[in-house]
């Protein structure tokens, strides 16, 4: 292209020159659209909302700045530190148990299982459905009038009682059951993968060695594994940190505000008890607490990806 | 069969391979035990759940809760059933899951075979985006889309979806075009292809699985949320998870528990259907978004 330019006239040159820049900036300019409102719609609302943290907005956005006010009020209320007691012991038990049980799955699911293309399936679908729907399910089922312990008491054992629901102290576990079941299947296909990619070559030597199966897991396979259970720790910190719809759904933090969580907090404080600038100030430490897990894992990642 | 299979790496004894059986069909039991009561459920009459367990089989067949959650129920204030709300999450979901998906496709197609520099950190700020709690982002959307008199209506929700979609739809195709060769890029530049013809001809046409994977990840996500739809819709725009936790939630009234069932198995449904045609296809899904490439 570029031999027969000298022989063009000049007018033609500039407009070919023109298109010419202008393929090349064609696909900044795609990328573009995406990149803004991405810039504005992530980055800019989290600035607005940081901004807004500082100031006195009620029902309203003000920008009367009032320092660290909403921050200091925030560490003051009761139903603040239940929801970051609520997420702790959630987030805890959700992460320990959902890996464990996934391990555990995957593990004996790995044994050349002649059903296993009829189990996955059966273990993973309740990924597939909406919280609300999991949330109708369990709060049913964990109703002492009419699920489980109904049931119990029709099959002949009278005495048999399980009211957590309805208990302020243990309805939290309540979550922590029916978030088990949606996830723990999800976990064990994530082991799965990462058991799948282990060379069976060192298995083999291994077992050359002498050494016993549980050995083989506990010494060998399970810490092959380190990369898996990094991501299924991230990828369950972030949905528990996020939990929202499971807890409107299954105890609408309930009884009382007993299961209350930081994403029902801010949700109620922003839009139902028109306290904007507490509810702003609520979004950042739940940002900064999902940051403090993903930024690492996203930054080791990248870093490991550049070659 | 007295041994393990010959190809098993690890060796187990029949007797281990029995009891490994038996607990994976008891995990079955429980992963399954939800959606069968709640599919028995849906089909007794009110009375019979009442009293008698809810394991039991029906002894009463009925489809009346059915009709009920779909078009008689009480949601809000409004005796409509679940069907507006669901037309409503239909014509959410299509066009932002379209409009994501193809834009993640260019986005993916730019990162990795028109890197500049800076593209990096573009990837960075992006993936980050797939993360943050939306609550960060609550109050802002909801001036933002009161400005564009978006407010309260579908088109305002597609656009939400498709914002915080991007990341994830870039993310998939990112990865899954990084390991497109990219000397069938360069030959087709040299034969006088551009931008988008590269694009039309050369990338999309093999780009069948990660269409598939971003289309049911982003339909999964979009048709199952919550939050936004709670934020920022209104009553003729809700979507039906929406409606089916007013539904359920309704405190007045006799609770008809078979109809809550009905309805929220009609709410699952096209998740669940998308699961069970391509559940394959799901799964690699909710891998890329969890282990970056």
């Amino acid at each position: 292209m570029s031999l027969s330019q000298a022989a063009q006239p000049a007018a033609l040159r500039k407009t070919s020159e023109l298109t010419e820049r202008l393929q090349r900036a064609l696909p900044k300019l795609v990328l573009a659209p995406s990149f803004a409102v991405i810039l504005v719609g992530v980055y800019g609302f989290i600035l607005f909302t940081g901004l807004l943290s500082f100031t006195d907005s009620k029902i309203l956005p003000s920008f009367n700045l009032v320092g660290w006010d909403n921050y200091a009020k925030l560490w003051g209320f009761r139903n603040w530190i239940t929801a970051l007691q609520n997420l702790a012991i959630f987030g805890s038990l959700y992460i320990l148990i959902c890996s464990a049980l996934g391990l555990f799955l995957a593990i004996l699911i790995d044994q050349k299982i002649r059903i296993e293309g009829i189990l996955r399936p059966i273990y993973l679908y309740p990924m597939a459905l909406s919280f609300i729907v999991t949330g109708t399910a369990w709060k049913w089922f964990l109703d002492p009038g009419i699920g489980l312990e109904h049931t119990m008491h029709v099959w002949g054992w009278e005495s048999f009682s399980f009211t957590w629901i309805k208990d302020g102290k243990m309805a939290v576990y309540c979550i922590v059951i029916a978030a088990i079941w949606q996830s723990s299947g999800f976990v064990m296909a994530m082991f799965l993968a990462g058991l799948r990619g282990i060379d069976n070559e060192i298995i083999k030597a291994a077992q050359i060695d002498g050494a016993s199966n549980f050995n083989l897991y506990r010494r060998i396979i399970i810490p092959i594994l380190r990369p898996a259970f990094l991501s299924v720790f991230v990828v369950l910190a972030h949905l528990a940190i996020k939990s929202y719809d499971l807890v409107i759904a299954l105890t609408n933090g309930g009884p009382g505000r007993a299961t209350e969580m930081p994403a029902t907090f801010m949700y109620s404080y922003t839009f139902t008890r028109n306290e904007m600038g507490i509810g702003a100030a609520s979004a950042v430490i739940m940002l900064m607490m999902i940051a403090s897990v993903i930024v690492p894992y996203l930054y080791s990642e990248l870093r490991g990806g550049r070659r | 069969m007295s041994q393990a299979t010959p190809e098993t790496a690890v060796r187990t004894s029949l007797l281990v391979r029995a009891l490994i059986y038996a607990v994976l069909l008891i995990f079955a039991v429980y992963y399954l035990l939800p959606l069968f009561v709640m599919l028995v459920n849906s089909v007794k009459p009110l009375d019979e759940i009442r009293q008698g367990n809810m394991l039991a089989l029906p002894q009463v067949f009925t489809l009346d809760p059915w009709r009920s959650a779909w078009s008689t129920a009480q949601i809000g204030v409004q005796p409509t059933g679940l069907r507006p709300y669901f037309i409503n999450s239909v014509l959410m979901v299509i066009p932002a899951v379209a409009i994501s998906t193809l834009l993640g496709a260019m986005n993916g197609y730019v990162l990795t075979k028109w890197r500049f520099r800076g593209d990096g950190i573009v990837f960075g700020l992006l993936l980050f985006a797939c993360f943050i709690p939306f609550q960060i982002v609550l109050i802002p959307m909801a001036r933002i889309l009161g400005l564009l008199g978006l407010a309260g209506s579908t088109p305002g929700l597609v656009l939400v979806h498709v914002i915080y979609g991007l990341g994830f739809t870039t993310l998939f195709f990112r990865n899954y075009y990084d390991a497109f060769p990219t000397e069938l890029i360069r030959a087709a530049q040299i034969d006088g292809a551009g931008f988008f013809r590269i694009f039309w001809r050369i990338l999309l046409p093999s780009s069948g699985p990660i269409i598939v994977v971003t289309v049911i990840w982003q339909f999964t996500n979009i048709w199952n949320d919550f939050l936004f739809g709670a934020s920022f819709a209104d009553v003729d725009s809700q979507p039906v998870t929406i409606a089916l936790n007013n539904l359920v939630s309704s405190s007045t009234g006799v609770k008809e528990y078979n109809v809550h069932f009905a309805g929220a198995v009609l709410a699952a449904l096209p998740t669940l259907i998308v699961y069970i045609v391509s559940g394959r296809y799901f799964v690699r899904g909710l891998m890329a978004g969890a282990v970056k490439g």
